[in-house]
Parts: structure tokens; C-alpha cells; sequence
């Protein structure tokens, strides 16, 4: 039986296993809701604006490791979504984003919503296909899905006519792909990995370095063992928390710009470095030439383009991090004694010495709701067990310090793009996917206003998502940044004419409840969890001088971060 | 340093912006290009010089390898190879002239493929060097028009890519 494009397209979701599809209608895209219009098995998601449908399906794709799946018009549609796929592409989610098309005897003569969709997210996607015959559909949704799902994933952009979603041909989804260009390696060389592990076992001062590359090739259970076996202090990316437990004594938290003075003075001072599914991103590695400036580097990627990128590593290991750590594991099994024992013990005591600065203290006793104590709160309310999203600014950083992820996949935020409007959307793909969880949007008054239009698809859906407003009437980051570095010149970071956001969620049908003591935030997060089947947006009035630290400023090493004063 | 990357891409459309916006995207600085289909017409052979350090070098290489168009590439100068880069000259070629550009074009082996009452269009292969001597032979000649190719690349001896 033949089916037109638009079914085979449906077909081709159901056989990838897809359950949700994220998007907008329009004009180019018709015939596909058409198509979704006449089964039940794919479920669409109707976003109020297609950046939320890019963000929602990302939110979906990192808290289940599945890609997301989103559906926009052509024109507008695709150029709206260019920022949701900006953001997976940078943090490496993988993603499928179909796009409609004009017809193809249009294409390039300036249509009514046409855009070169396909030139466009080029540079932002880890691939892309402008179909040109409804036979091709099928193999390059098998294709899109392979790429998108393998080797360091990322987001592919299926850039589809009109047309051809109305031409009809017989389907066949294909069992097998053979991409001769594309062959992804995921087992690390034998050699180089015994000279990691010799490297590793006779270190002094170790300390393993570990990203959303762990997180992403579900890396994590294997890395436990790895670094439990070993004994040795491991930090975590922004990206990579959750990955190892945040609560175990071998974890010293995060590092980078505004990571824990234990993690960033043990990169400084290590010998050796374990690199796992990591990127030396510059707000990690803070001054290059001030970078680990002792250390012999093993990095493990899966990616060889990012090794050796930014800091030239000692020993290269391109593998799929999960095969390459059990590869580990099972050599240190092998290892019956190491003689590095008393070193390690120096080395342990070093660095807690600088954990006993106790950098992360703030002042607790104060009449204002300081926004560190809302995050600590909301960790205890939630037992640590909730999803938490963000947005992008301090409060980001205040949920990646203070909310100790124990579990990989929980901790959703936009590392790489940083993109403010990314918390909500992405918290209501976390809740679909997880409709039992709970999910926590800690945002920011600045953040939430770029993608709010999204409280309505909350409505729709029925999604019981909390929302942890954190609002210090700033753009947070900015004003910090204006603080330390332009003299208190505080160009447009404050946020005048701010809605009353209790009334703003009231009227979406939503709960909205405003808390301005630090008494009442307890009671606030415990009423708002009970409301099982309704977001609740708390509007937390928080001290708006508050700033975050540690802090390593631009051009500094690591060892060189600016501690908080209280 | 001067490096050819020699690379076999899917003869797709689009594949070669992808090339071209990576190397925009990423700084990187192309001096050279030239890209046609070969004998399998699946496939395009794309020779490219650039230059950089032997950290952008091996940077440009991972970054080209990633796409997904590119099937597989190699840096002809890490190996013997010979390189070629064939050029058409239009130059101003009256009365006295026409005998010396001549001479000209067969000290450096090319040979005259077009001309005119008052112009002639000559044609030569060779390296680099060879070309940008034979321009500096002809500065004293009204140059019209120059076409260089850009360089071609493949590798000595029995080695074969493809």
C-alpha cells in the first residue's frame, strides 16, 4: 500500500519509538498534522511559540536520554526554533527537528514563508537533510535518528517540501544503515588505555575531571565504580552533575567560574588529571596558560575533535566513555597493590583543608530571602529527588551549588549556549516524560519573561511543574558582572515595570503564591509540592545585592578565585 | 606552514558549504580550493590548502573528519606527494611583444591556447612557485586576465587514496 509523506513521516516516529512530538502548526506543515490528526500513537505537544517546542523536546531528551522530536512550519517556524537547536547542538542533546518546506518548485524564489532552513542551522546542527523525493523519507529519518543518537550526539534538522509530504510511495522502514561517512568509534585503543591506567594508579596528587559526556553515554554507574575503586577526589562540569553522587565523601562538587575553591585548587595543583566526556570549556578552565600547570592529562571523548582542542592532553583516549571506564575498571581490578598510598593520604588531607573554607557559606541569618537558602530548602522539601531545570544567570549557578544532584539526568540547564527561556519549556518535557516526578523550574524574574508564553501549554497538558522564582528585581549575572568590573554601572540588568506574577500565573489557570521572609520559604515549598496536580509558581522576593561565589574572573587560573566576603 | 588536505566528500548539494561555513565558522583561513566529482560519481575529491599551526592543522583535520559529508581526508604534505595548479593568462600581446611573450610561455613549457589580433591566452601547469615566477616574468606585459585553478594534490609512489 502506498502512503504519502506526511504518513510515512508518522510511520517512520512510530518506529523510532517516539511518544511525544513537540511543535507548532503552519501552512508548509499541514498535511503532517494532518497525518498526526489520524493516530493516537505519536502525541503532540502544542508549544505556544517554537523556540518552547526546541527547548520542551531537549528538556525530554536529557531527562530520558531519547531524542526529542519537534515539528515546525517553515519560515518563522524554523528560524524561531533556531535557538532551541543552538542550545541542544551545544550541550550535545540529541534532538530531531522536522521542518516544513515550501513546495519544491518554489524553493529559492522568495515563497510566502520560506527560508533556506537547511543553510540556516548549518553550523548548529550535528546534521541536516533537505528531502527531494517522498522515497527518500524513510532513510533519512533512519538516518537522522542514527546520526542524532550516536558518537557525541546532537541535533538533526529534516527539512521537508510540501509537496512531497502529499506524494505517495510504498513504506519500508529500513532494519539496517550503512553511512560509509559516518562511523562513530566507541572502543578506546587497548594501548593508550593501559598507559592511562599506569599513569592513574602511580599518580600523587589525582584528581578525576568528569563532564555531560558521562551523563549523555549513561557512563555514570560505570564511573562510580571507577572512581570508588580508586579512591581518588573527582568535580564535576556544570553539564556533569549528578553523574557521581554530589553527597559522596570522593565528590568535591563543581568547578570552573564558579566552582568550589577543593575542586578548583585540586585541577590547579593535581598530577595527574582524568578527563572523562569533558570539554575544557573556558569557563572550566578559566586562563589556558595558568591551566593545570603540573599535571600529566588523560582525556577520555568520544569525540576526537575535542581532544587536544583547548589543552594539549598527554594521553588521547577516543572511545564511547562508557566501554573505555569499564575497560578502566577492569584493569584496576588486575592491580592487587598500589604504592601510592601515603601520597594520596597527603593529598586527601591537602585538599580538605580547603574544604574547611567552607566556601560555599553564606549569611544565613539574614532578614532578606537569600537565594542560596531557597535552592537548600527546596533540596529538602524535594529530599534531592526532584528534576530541576534552570534558566541562565546566578540563579543557575545557586541551583548547581546548593542542590546536590545525586543521580545523573536530573540537573537540566543550558551549559554551553546559555540560553535565558530555556528553564520552563525544557521543565514541561522533563514532566511529560516523568509524570509522577517532580519538577522544579528555578528561574530567575529576568529568564522566565523569555519564554512565559509557555504557562499556557502548562495549562493545556495539565503539567504540576513548581516554579521557583528567584527574583531580585536584576538581570543577576550581569549586575554581578557590572558590580566587579564596570564600577557599579548598572546598564539595563534592573528589571523595571515586573508583572505581579502571582496574578500573571492566576490568570493562566495556574497557582501563584509570593514570599518575601525567609520563614515562610519552607512552608511555601511544602504547600506548593502538595498541589500534586498544579504548577505552582512561587515568586521569591530575594535579596538583590546577592552575588555568586567563588568567582574565578576572566583571565585568572584557577587558583586565583574570588572568595565570598562573608 | 602550507598544508594540502586532500578530501573525498559525498557528491551532495550542500556538502561543500558545509566545508566552506566550517572553516568561516571556526576562523579557520582557506587559500585554496577545487572540488569536481571522480570516477565514482557518488563522490567529490576536494583539495584544500590552508596553513596554520600543527595544533590548527590537526584541529581543521578532526573538525572536516566530523562532518558528515566527508568520507575520509588525509594531509597530502605529511607524506611525498606531487602538487600541480594549472593557470590561463590573458595578456596584451602586440607587434614585438607577441614574439618575447612567446618565448616566454615555452621556457615555462605552457602553451599559447587562444589569441587575437591584439591579445593572447596562454596556459601553464605547474607548482606554485612555477606559477608565481612565470607572473613575475610577465610584469613588464599587460596581464588581462588570470585564472589560476588553485592546487591539485596527490601522493608519490604506490600509496592510493580513494
Amino acid at each position: 500500500m502506498e502512503l504519502t509523506g506526511a504518513e510515512i513521516i508518522i510511520e517512520c516516529l512510530k518506529a523510532e519509538d517516539i511518544d511525544y512530538v513537540f511543535g507548532y502548526p503552519g501552512g508548509a506543515v499541514l498535511h503532517i498534522y494532518d497525518a498526526l490528526h489520524k493516530q493516537d500513537d505519536v502525541k503532540h505537544i502544542l508549544v505556544r511559540h517554537e523556540q518552547g517546542a526546541t527547548h520542551a523536546a531537549d528538556g525530554y531528551a536529557r531527562s530520558t536520554g531519547k531524542p526529542g522530536v519537534v515539528l515546525v512550519t517553515s519560515g518563522p517556524g524554523a528560524t524561531n526554533a533556531v535557538t532551541g537547536i543552538a542550545t541542544a547542538y551545544m550541550d550535545s542533546i540529541p534532538m530531531i527537528v522536522i521542518t516544513g518546506q515550501v513546495h519544491k518548485h518554489l524553493i529559492g524564489n522568495d515563497a510566502f514563508q520560506e527560508v533556506d532552513s537547511v543553510g540556516i542551522t548549518r553550523p548548529i546542527v550535528k546534521h541536516n537533510f533537505l528531502i527531494k523525493d517522498v522515497k527518500d523519507v524513510a532513510s533519512v529519518f533512519k538516518k537522522a535518528f542514527h546520526v542524532a543518537t550516536t558518537g557525541r550526539p546532537g541535533p538533526v534538522v529534516i527539512d521537508i517540501p510540501k509537496d512531497i509530504t502529499a506524494d505517495k510511495t510504498t513504506f519500508a522502514y529500513p532494519d539496517d544503515i550503512n553511512m560509509r561517512s559516518y562511523c562513530p568509534v566507541e572502543k578506546g585503543h587497548s594501548g593508550q588505555i593501559k598507559r592511562a591506567v599506569d599513569l592513574m594508579v602511580n599518580a600523587k596528587q589525582p584528581i578525576i575531571y568528569t563532564g555531560g559526556g558521562v551523563i549523555l553515554g549513561n557512563g555514570s554507574e560505570e564511573l562510580r565504580t571507577f572512581t570508588r575503586k580508586l579512591g581518588y577526589p573527582i568535580t564535576q562540569t556544570l553539564m556533569g552533575l549528578g553523574a557521581f553522587p554530589a553527597s559522596d565523601e570522593l565528590s568535591l562538587g563543581m568547578l570552573g567560574m564558579h566552582g568550589t575553591y577543593e575542586a578548583n585548587m585540586g585541577m590547579h595543583h593535581c598530577d595527574v588529571l582524568i578527563a572523562i566526556g569533558a570539554r575544557f570549556d573556558d569557563r572550566v578552565t578559566g586562563a589556558l596558560e595558568k591551566f593545570c600547570p603540573d599535571a600529566k592529562i588523560i582525556h577520555v571523548d568520544v569525540d576526537p575533535a575535542s581532544i587536544s582542542k583547548n589543552v594539549k592532553v598527554d594521553v588521547p583516549i577516543v572511545g564511547d566513555v562508557k566501554q573505555v571506564v569499564t575497560e578502566f575498571n577492569l584493569a584496576l581490578e588486575k592491580i592487587e597493590t598500589r604504592n601510592n598510598e601515603a601520597e594520596l593520604k597527603k593529598w586527601w588531607s591537602q585538599i580538605n583543608e580547603w574544604r574547611s573554607q567552607d566556601c560555599l557559606k553564606y549569611d544565613r541569618g539574614s532578614d532578606t530571602i537569600k537565594p542560596q537558602f531557597v535552592v537548600e530548602e527546596l533540596f529538602k522539601v524535594t529530599q534531592g529527588d526532584a528534576f530541576v531545570t534552570s534558566d541562565v544567570g546566578q540563579h543557575q549557578m545557586f541551583a548547581a551549588q546548593y542542590y546536590g544532584f545525586d543521580e545523573p539526568r536530573r540537573w537540566i540547564n543550558s551549559g554551553g549556549l546559555g540560553t535565558m527561556g530555556f528553564g520552563l519549556p525544557a521543565a514541561m518535557g522533563v514532566q511529560l516524560a516523568h509524570p509522577d516526578d517532580m519538577v522544579a523550574c528555578v528561574t530567575g524574574e529576568a529568564s522566565i519573561q523569555m519564554c512565559l508564553q509557555e504557562l499556557a501549554t502548562c495549562r493545556q497538558y495539565c503539567l504540576p511543574i513548581k516554579v521557583i522564582n528567584l527574583n531580585n528585581r536584576y538581570m543577576g549575572m550581569v549586575r554581578q558582572w557590572q558590580e566587579f568590573f564596570y564600577e557599579e554601572r548598572y546598564a539595563m540588568s534592573y528589571m523595571d515595570a515586573l508583572p505581579d506574577f502571582v496574578a500573571l500565573v492566576e490568570s493562566y489557570g495556574h497557582v501563584g503564591i509570593r514570599v518575601d521572609k525567609p520563614e515562610d520559604v519552607r512552608p511555601a515549598l511544602e504547600k506548593a509540592f502538595a498541589m500534586k496536580d498544579k504548577l505552582v509558581f512561587i515568586d521569591f522576593i530575594t535579596d538583590q545585592k546577592e552575588n555568586v561565589f567563588p568567582m574565578v574572573p576572566a583571565g585568572a587560573g584557577l587558583n586565583e578565585m574570588i572568595l565570598g566576603s562573608s | 606552514m602550507k598544508h594540502i588536505i586532500s578530501i573525498l566528500l559525498e557528491n551532495e548539494s550542500g556538502a561543500l558549504s558545509r566545508v566552506a561555513g566550517l572553516f568561516s565558522a571556526r576562523g579557520y583561513n582557506i587559500e585554496s580550493l577545487t572540488v569536481a566529482p571522480t570516477d565514482d560519481s557518488s563522490l567529490s575529491r576536494m583539495t584544500l590548502v590552508t596553513s596554520g599551526t600543527d595544533e590548527i592543522i590537526e584541529q581543521i583535520c578532526k573538525q572536516l573528519n566530523k562532518l558528515v559529508d566527508v568520507v575520509k581526508l588525509v594531509d597530502l604534505t605529511e607524506d611525498t606527494h606531487v602538487e600541480l595548479e594549472l593557470v590561463l593568462i590573458k595578456v596584451r600581446a602586440k607587434d614585438k611583444e607577441r614574439d618575447e611573450i612567446k618565448r616566454l610561455v615555452d621556457i615555462f613549457h605552457g602553451q599559447i591556447i587562444d589569441l587575437s589580433d591584439t591579445t593572447y591566452t596562454m596556459e601553464v601547469t605547474g607548482d606554485s612557485e612555477k606559477i608565481d615566477a612565470l607572473l613575475e616574468a610577465l610584469s613588464g606585459i599587460k596581464i588581462l586576465e588570470v585564472v589560476r585553478s588553485g592546487l591539485m594534490g596527490i601522493a608519490r609512489g604506490e600509496k592510493a587514496f580513494g
